[in-house]
């Protein structure tokens, strides 16, 4: 059974139609990528699944229907949202920001360990551990958002674009440190992104948005093959 | 100098009162980025609460218990059911909903208890206390004592408690804070709740010396917009200093100024502020270079 289920999904922004019927399915402990061009759905498909716009359709979260609940509820179930643009807390120092994410959680200990976890999975953040958010370069602040949803320790993580801005070494290290959660922290996931090389690093199945629908699904094998998903996501 | 002592000290506990509410309107502003107006007159409706209890044959502690507790409800209150639906929209009209309230709150007080001024009991002795050789007034002296306390409470939930810093997260990036689960919401309704307490704490300070009306704080609310807007905005301890700073200046031009006198003398920390806001637009303590308004 899968974990998370998109059934006919449609989301508008006020009278605006932004999703037009998307299905999509997240196996547990499996990844899927969303690609597509710019203004394709991407985000929206995930500001869905976090209930923060107007949705129809089902969206089941193990078997249970979770569309219509408010972002922070759909959060404490165990979906951790790292948004477009990174959503740190800018006035709040790199501690507060993770402790922000493990709100929820009572255990403590568990939390100390898993603030020295992602120290561990983002050095840089080590060293700045008591400056304020908004003093980070943009690639640390996308490691703290990252780290801010693990804090949380969700069964699934929506990642909006981590690469967006960032220098290509940059997203390449965003990109490892995912791939050690996927691993090591047991976490289902939704990789959003317009670089298909980088989702692919990471996802083994992909699905591909063009303005509010499905156009494409496949494994990394069959999309890599088609010419039009490369020429559109690999740049060439 | 006995005298400027006297006078000084006097400022501080009149500028404390306005640093309460100062400090209201600063949780307020940073948890939603609204001014509200209404705040003194939620401090009023809270003391009469309270006055109201008294004239009952209650307490006067446990009048102000109540008046307190009242006073975060109808905070909680007002957030939830008519200033949430203004919130992140067009800050004029949210502008124009604070006031409204200012209006509705003042006219429902007047209903109770009327518009003529009357007394508070005091919760000092009369009397003055020797600090250092130095005569001041137990009740100055007390007022700053119980608001600097709550300051401190204040300070310590914010950079103590869990509950603090959520408080934080949702005054800096509400949207994102959801994500993380924290109950944005609720915890708006709180940010108001501690704000309205707060200013009921100054409201009853200050009862005593202004008779309670229901325009008791109408200038104490403008002197802690001032204070306010002095200290940033943004910044609960520019508004707290700026406040104290406000009393002093007051309290010593209409002393020692003889044309200023009472009239006049709250025109002064206005002259202040203009002159500094001029020099230094983002405040005295402020980030924000733009005040929203
Ligand atoms: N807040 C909003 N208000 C109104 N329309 C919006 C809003 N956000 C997105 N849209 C519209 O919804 C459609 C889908 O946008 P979305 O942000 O989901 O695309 P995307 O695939 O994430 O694009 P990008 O790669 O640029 O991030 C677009 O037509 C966009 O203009
Ligand atoms: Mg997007």
């Amino acid at each position: 059974m899968s974990l998370l289920e998109l059934e006919n999904i449609t989301a508008s922004y006020g009278h605006a139609q932004a999703l037009h019927g998307v299905s999509l399915s997240l196996p547990a402990g499996g990844a899927v990528g969303i690609l597509g061009a710019n203004g394709a759905g991407k985000t929206t498909t995930l500001r869905a699944i976090s209930g923060m716009v107007k949705t129809t359709g089902r969206i089941l979260f193990e078997g249970k229907d979770i569309s219509g609940l408010s972002p922070d509820r759909v959060a404490r179930l165990g979906i951790a949202h790292v948004p477009e643009g990174r959503g740190s807390l800018p006035q709040l120092s790199v501690r507060d920001n993770l402790l922000v994410g493990a709100y929820q959680r009572r255990d403590r200990k568990q939390i100390a360990e898993d603030i020295e976890y992602c120290l561990d999975l983002f050095p840089n953040l080590r060293e700045r551990i008591k400056s304020n958010a908004a003093a980070l370069s943009g690639g640390e602040q996308q490691m703290l958002a990252v780290a801010r949803a693990v804090m949380a320790k969700p069964r699934v993580m929506l990642l909006d674009e981590a690469s967006l801005g960032l220098a290509p070494s940059t997203s390449r290290r965003v990109y490892e440190a995912i791939l050690r959660l996927r691993r090591e922290a047991q976490l289902s996931m939704i990789v959003v992104e317009q670089n298909a090389v980088l989702a692919f690093s990471v996802v083994d199945h992909a699905t591909v948005l063009e303005t509010g629908k499905v156009a494409l699904t496949g494994d990394k094998a069959e999309l890599m093959g088609m010419d039009a998903v490369r020429r559109a996501y690999l740049g060439g | 100098m006995q005298y400027f002592i006297q006078v000084v000290v006097d400022g501080v506990a009149t500028g404390a009162i306005y640093g309460a509410l100062a400090l209201a309107i600063v949780l307020v502003n940073r948890a939603t980025g609204l001014i509200n107006f209404a705040q003194g007159a939620m401090a009023v409706m809270s003391t009469f609460v309270a006055f109201g209890l008294i004239r009952a044959g209650v307490p006067l502690l446990l009048a102000a218990v109540v008046a307190i507790v009242f006073a975060f409800a109808l905070g909680a209150f007002l957030e939830r059911v008519v200033v949430r639906r203004f919130e992140g929209g067009d800050p004029d009209s949210a502008v124009v909903v604070t006031i409204g309230l200012l209006v509705l709150l003042g006219g429902i007080s007047a209903l109770f208890f009327g518009y003529e001024p009357q007394p508070f009991p005091s919760f000092f002795p009369l009397g003055t206390i020797n600090i250092f050789g130095v005569f001041v007034s137990l009740r100055s002296v007390g007022t700053i004592v119980i608001l600097l306390v709550a300051m401190v409470l204040l300070q310590v939930l914010f950079r103590s408690t869990k509950l603090g810093l959520a408080m934080r997260a949702v005054a800096d990036n509400p949207r994102s804070s959801a994500l993380s689960g924290l109950p944005v919401s609720r915890l708006l309704m709180v940010g108001w709740g501690l704000a309205a307490a707060l200013g009921a704490i100054a409201g009853l300070l200050v009862a005593p010396q202004l008779f309670i009306s229901p325009g008791m704080l109408d200038f104490a609310l403008v002197y802690a917009l001032a204070a306010a807007i002095l200290g940033g905005l943004d910044s609960p301890v520019g508004a707290v200093v700026s406040a104290a700073f406000i009393g002093v200046v007051e309290g010593l031009a209409g002393a020692y100024i003889d044309f200023i006198g009472d009239d006049l003398k709250i025109a002064v920390p206005f002259a202040v502020m203009i002159f500094i806001l001029v020099l230094r637009p983002q405040g005295l303590f402020g980030r924000k270079v733009v005040v929203r308004v």
